[in-house]
């Protein structure tokens, strides 16, 4: 078995579709449309998040308390998601979210995970240099700062709040939102006005 | 149950030099002393879930480390905040 | 070889923070492991086991996603939900279409 399963992925994913739609169990209509709902799940979703948190300090308190339930008040599909945790950024603390085991990343609310996030540089060197691989983006926390690597490691999903950067006062959400870049709200980058 | 503020040790254990498994508990972890942060209510132990066997729940906790405890160069201002199954924990006794 | 924290073959390594788009390939494996996911085919543990069960020289040359179809393939073998045969068959049969 071992020998076969080294054929090419590429000549594996079609024999083992036809095979599967053959016996009646997946189809190309249900391929089809999981990838659309896939493809639909990107970082604007998350960033929006962040806005609200922003701008609005209920929306801000029941992100925390629960994520997954203050994305599907915004309208964020989260059935059959794993459950989401928010870590906030503040003036001490830090966060930095990783998957040492494998790439476990918060899909629902910024889609597919980026290829650095799944490489084995970032994973190894998150926990153990993590100051040194967020010069990598150019981010330098200052010393006295508090860092805090996540792990995920099991059931949740993790997403970093990020802090409300200066000079963004009266701004509408959707003009906050439009700052807010996937590796902000992963911790390798902050956000800036 | 572990309250938040526990001291534990993670198991200084390696299933995977006995057999065929899938560990959830980063190796780097192993043996170290951690500070439970937070319950998170209980999944089913993916040690089983990973071989399509029936799976017990297990509770699940956010446990602190000092990553400075387990790699010495770097800041000293650095933590490791992991989900660790309960099974991985023992309790760290006043009087050790 | 997947229990990557703190890895010191890794640990001067840059990370590549350049995007990489996906291609065809890699959503629809993506999405062909969520639907037996769903289906309770082939969960996700076990998408993980069957990737960690991969050597470490093959593990660090496959793409993310040539990973997973060995992966899934395998346990879809080890379950008997298809048959070395039938997959031969078909691979046979792919070949000679092309």
């Amino acid at each position: 078995m071992d020998k076969i399963l080294e054929t090419d992925g590429e000549r594996l994913l079609v024999a083992v579709r036809n095979l599967l739609e053959a016996k009646g169990l997946v189809t190309t209509a249900e391929i089809t449309e999981r990838r659309a709902i896939t493809d639909a799940a990107n970082p604007g979703q998350g960033a929006r998040m962040v806005a609200k948190a922003w701008t609005d300090p209920a929306y801000r308190v029941a992100m925390l308390s629960d994520g997954a339930k203050a994305a599907e008040a915004l309208g964020i599909p989260m059935r059959g998601m794993p459950p989401l945790g928010v870590l906030e950024n503040t003036a001490e603390l830090h966060n930095l979210v990783v998957c040492t085991l494998c790439s476990c990343y918060p899909r629902a609310v910024l889609g597919y995970p980026p290829f650095w996030f799944k490489s084995a540089a970032y994973r190894a060197r998150a926990v153990r240099d993590p100051r040194g691989l967020l010069a990598e983006w150019g981010t330098h926390l200052p010393e006295a700062m508090k860092l805090r690597v996540v792990d995920s490691t099991a059931d949740y999903r993790w997403m970093v709040l990020p802090m409300r950067p200066a000079g963004t006062e009266g701004w509408s959400e959707e003009k906050l939102a439009s700052i807010v870049r996937e590796g902000d709200m992963i911790g390798v980058t902050i956000p800036a006005a | 149950m572990l309250a938040p503020g526990s001291q534990v040790l993670v198991k200084n254990d390696w299933p995977e030099t006995r057999g065929p498994c899938h560990i959830r508990t980063p190796h780097y972890l192993r043996g170290h002393r951690g500070v439970v942060v937070r319950q998170f209510g209980a999944f089913p132990n993916p040690e089983d879930l990973a071989f399509a066997r029936p799976a017990a729940r297990v509770p699940l906790y956010h446990v602190a480390f000092s990553r400075q405890d387990i790699w010495p160069e770097g800041s000293d201002r650095d933590e490791l905040l992991v989900e660790i199954y309960e099974h991985w924990l023992e309790p760290v006794g006043a009087a050790s | 070889m997947h229990d990557l924290g703190g890895a010191s073959k890794f640990m001067c390594e840059p990370v590549d923070i350049e995007a990489h788009a996906l291609t065809d390939f890699d959503r629809e494996v993506d999405a062909l492991r969520q639907l037996l996911g769903a289906k309770e085919i082939m969960g996700v543990d076990e998408l993980r086991r069957g990737i960690e069960a991969i050597p470490e020289a093959d593990y660090l040359r496959l793409s993310y996603y040539r990973k997973w179809i060995r992966s899934i393939t395998g346990n879809l073998l080890q379950k008997g939900v298809i048959t070395e045969a039938e997959l031969r068959a078909e691979l046979d049969a792919g070949q000679g279409r092309v």
